[in-house]
């Protein structure tokens, strides 16, 4: 086996480069089901509260949709079916993750170096593949041990953490054969991630036909479910589903699809030369139009397909969440306790109000991550050495960080307001009270925007004045994440909470934002970016 | 206005290395001038605090009558500049990338543009990610020769050429002189293109300036190496110990009726009277090429020799 010679030293530089994405993946990831478990023993405390919310969630369309179908209505039926997206995310991770090890690699000429060593042809696949398959089942791993310490029964435990594993094992191949087609990575994620979109439509059409009961049979499109990954992993039923047994083989299939897939790629990989792709690079123009000729149609170019997928991805969970808001009367209409909290927790303006409120801080903080992406690459161009092309003609520092700047106000500032104004169409629709639905949605999107700005400027202050700490940034929105997502939950003091800038514009329960806090945070996010601004003009370019 | 580029004591510090240590150089209008030093001397950095991407700690650097670091967006619309290490915008073709860069610096010559490209065989319609280093290279040369700029600073532009392309560089280098008299400051450690290319030269090591001046000056103050067959009849030894009593005469080797030694250019006369006196049959002078400047620099380490005097 020469052609696999070096692997193991490949993979050590693989988790080198991952040290710090890795754990955060195993754990984050890992421990979502057992946080789900928690808040449903915590809102469903009797057999008969679950036995109602499955009756209602299993005629919910968009339940349906996002998480599969429901199997049954014990806590652990309850937790596998929530969790039936986290298939998808360990499908993301894992062919990004393979793509990053393989065609990235190859793209930015690092792959030829080693490749020139005493490495086999395949090591450098091999050691993606090592990489996130070994990830994938230290998921798996986390999940059973935390689930089943949380009293759910072991072989169920073990078998949701697999579902999740099998996912990502099939998605990581999925990305190695993606990574033999194009040249360019960008290209090869673009496949694969459409090869997972695929399989979630798929599952969805697949899942959808089917009866109304938890447990019930499925309709005539059922196979498509069967075909897809995502939907062939949620067969398995890990806490015995309908048919009272869980479906181990379902595992053996899925690994048979993961090692065919990896055998294309092996095969596809040893008839390629260094550096091509299966599929051709096409030509460009031979000269550029006579409207790129200032940094602001530079940035454009480089910006507008990030910018697409951010617009195009918030506008579907703005249709995701505006239908979903149709259903959240109807979930609790049937359990007066929850009716309760949830009045207690939305205040006088209503349960769909609070359910916007959560929803619109959540894409906040999502957004952030694009905000704080287009910031950030200001320091990319830096690092690879474009922006002192740039900089060394009649571009000042500030007119080139400008061009990109503008995109990383614009684009998240868009992107949001396109998803409230998608959540309310699609719900007052519904509801029939378009205009409403619409200005409550808009604003309790536009509301978030000057918590954007300060996790963006922050990164643009980095930049400008200790642009080696640039992960910081993205430090402070994981920080962020988790102080909005589980903060709440575990009693954390006002103080530490409130650290957040989300925490100032997410609704208080049954109040509504104050203005003074958003000017707050506003000027806060001015001052940081203007801090960065002068760093920037200050410094060395490139500091190393 | 005789200066294109002036920089004095130009020092600059990253953290504990000191990569910058009190450098001069001086460029004259109008002239190609060599910009010597092997890697890490200080070639790249000295560049970017010309261009005013870095400020230096200490020194002055100005550059077409400007304050480097202050003027520098205002200065970029007269110079062109190909970095050591081209990267391009991986889905730009090249023909965009060249105009784009072109375009940001002012305007470039659409005639001269073809014909660059022509000459240095260069497909405009491929990605810039498909490119080869040389290719990257040429696109950052195309868009700099055929921009409408008064100074050209270029950071070892040939490293990536093959020898067709270097060739076809200095065919064009010596164009631009001889056309309209660009200034242009050509940072390499590639000897021979220096010496084709250049009237003047400034050495560099360690971020001090070693040597510098027109490379005619700098051959006469150094070694010439002689190589004499005396006559069947003279005192090869004798003469010898003579010439070996001259100071600024070196490395003297006597051989059967051969003497080989280098000597100093003020020692040159005593020298060649001496083997006159003894009786010459044959006799052999090379004036020192740049290699062994470059190399005498570097093997004493820096500190300016005897024998060059400043």
């Amino acid at each position: 086996m020469t052609s696999l010679r070096g692997t193991g030293a490949l993979t050590r530089l693989a988790l080198r480069r991952d040290r710090v994405l890795l754990p955060i993946w195993i754990y984050t990831v890992g421990i979502i089901p057992v946080s789900l478990a928690v808040s449903f023993a915590h809102l469903y405390p009797t057999a008969a509260d679950r036995t109602g919310f499955a009756a209602t969630s299993a005629r919910n369309g968009t339940f349906t949709a996002l998480y599969g179908r429901l199997s049954g209505s014990s806590l652990g039926e309850l937790v596998a079916w929530r969790g039936g997206f986290l298939p998808i995310v360990s499908g993301l991770l894992s062919l990004l993750v393979v793509i990053r090890h393989t065609r990235a690699e190859e793209e930015a000429g690092r792959r030829e170096l080693i490749g020139s060593t005493a490495v086999g042809r395949q090591a450098g696949l091999a050691a993606a593949l090592v990489v996130a398959f070994g990830a994938n089942l230290g998921t798996a791993l986390v999940t059973a041990v935390v689930l089943s310490l949380r009293g759910l029964p072991v072989a169920g435990s073990v078998a949701v953490g697999l579902e999740g594993a099998a996912a990502g094992w099939i998605f990581a191949a999925v990305g190695a054969v993606a990574a033999q087609l194009t040249a360019a990575a960008g290209a090869a994620r673009g496949i694969a991630v459409g090869v997972l979109a695929a399989s979630w439509a798929a599952r969805i059409v697949g899942d959808r036909g089917g009866s109304v009961t938890p447990g019930g049979p499925g309709g005539a499109l059922e196979w498509l479910s069967w075909v897809s990954p995502i939907g062939l992993v949620q067969r398995v039923h890990p806490y015995a589903g309908p048919s009272g047994a869980r479906v181990w083989w379902v595992f053996g299939v899925a690994a048979g699809v993961a090692v065919a897939l990896v055998a294309v790629a092996a095969a596809l990989s040893a008839r390629r030369d260094l550096g091509a792709g299966l599929l051709g690079d096409r030509l460009g123009p031979p000269a550029a139009s006579s409207a790129f000729r200032s940094p602001w149609a530079l940035a454009w170019r480089l910006h507008r397909g990030l910018l697409a997928a951010w617009v195009v991805g918030f506008a579907l969970l703005g249709l995701v969440f505006g239908s979903v808001a149709n259903g959240v009367t109807d979930l609790v209409g049937d359990n007066p306790g929850l009716r309760e909290t949830f009045a207690r927790l939305g205040g006088r303006q209503g349960l769909v109000d609070a359910y916007l409120a959560t929803v619109m801080s959540l894409l906040g903080m999502i957004v952030a991550g694009y905000a704080i992406q287009a910031v950030l690459r200001l320091r990319a161009e830096e690092v690879s050495g474009r922006a002192e092309a740039v900089l060394a003609s009649a571009v000042g520092r500030s007119r080139w960080a400008a061009s990109h700047l503008v995109f990383a106000a614009l684009g998240p500032t868009v992107a949001m307001l396109l998803a409230g104004t998608v959540t309310g169409l699609v719900h007052g629709a519904a509801a029939g009270r378009v205009g409403r639905e619409t200005t409550h949605a808009v604003g309790a999107a536009a509301v978030e925007l000057p918590a954007v700005a300060v996790l963006a400027a922050l990164a643009l202050a980095l930049f400008g004045l200790a642009p080696r700490l640039w992960p910081v940034s993205w430090g402070a929105l994981a920080g962020c994440l988790l102080l909005g997502v589980v903060g709440s939950g575990l009693n954390l003091s006002h103080w530490l909470v409130d650290v957040s800038p989300f925490t100032h514009t997410t609704r208080p329960p049954g109040g509504s934002v104050a203005a003074t806090p958003l000017v707050v945070l506003g000027l806060l996010a001015a001052t940081l970016a203007a801090a960065g601004l002068v760093g920037l003009r200050r410094r060395d370019l490139p500091t190393a | 206005m005789s200066d294109a580029i002036r920089a004095d004591g130009l020092v600059k510090t990253f953290g504990a290395t000191r990569a910058l240590d009190g450098l001069d150089l001086t460029v004259r209008v109008g002239e190609v001038h060599g910009f010597l030093g092997p890697n890490g001397a200080g070639k790249s950095t000295t560049l970017r605090i010309l261009l005013g991407l870095m400020r230096a700690d200490a020194g002055r650097a100005t550059v077409l009558g400007g304050e480097a670091w202050r003027d520098a967006t205002a200065l970029h619309r007269r110079l062109a500049y190909v970095p050591g290490d081209v990267t391009l915008w991986p889905n730009l073709s090249g023909g965009e990338a060249i105009d784009l860069l072109g375009r940001l610096r002012g305007g470039l010559d659409p005639r001269r543009r073809a014909e660059l490209l022509d000459r240095f065989d260069l497909d405009p319609r491929r990605k810039a990610r498909s490119y080869s280093k040389g290719n990257r290279q040429k696109v950052a040369l195309v868009a700099a020769l055929a921009s409408n700029v008064e100074l050209l600073m270029l950071d070892e532009p040939t490293s990536g050429l093959d020898p067709l392309m270097e060739e076809q560089f200095r065919e064009v280098i010596r164009e631009e002189q001889r056309r309209d008299g660009r200034t242009v400051l050509l940072s390499s450690h590639i000897l021979a293109e220096v010496e084709a290319l250049c009237a003047r030269v400034t050495i560099i090591r360690g971020g001090r300036t070693v040597e510098a001046g027109s490379l005619d000056e700098m051959r006469h103050l150094t070694r010439t190496s002689v190589t004499a067959d005396l006559t069947a009849t003279a005192d090869t030894a004798a003469t010898a110990a003579g010439l070996a009593g001259l100071s600024g005469v070196h490395a003297l080797s006597a051989d059967g009726d051969r003497i080989t030694f280098e000597v100093d250019a003020g020692a040159l006369t005593p020298a060649l009277a001496r083997l006159a006196a003894a009786g010459v049959r044959g006799l052999v002078s090379r004036p020192p090429t740049l290699e062994e400047l470059f190399l005498g620099r570097y093997d004493r380490g820096g500190d300016a020799p005897a024998w060059a005097p400043r």
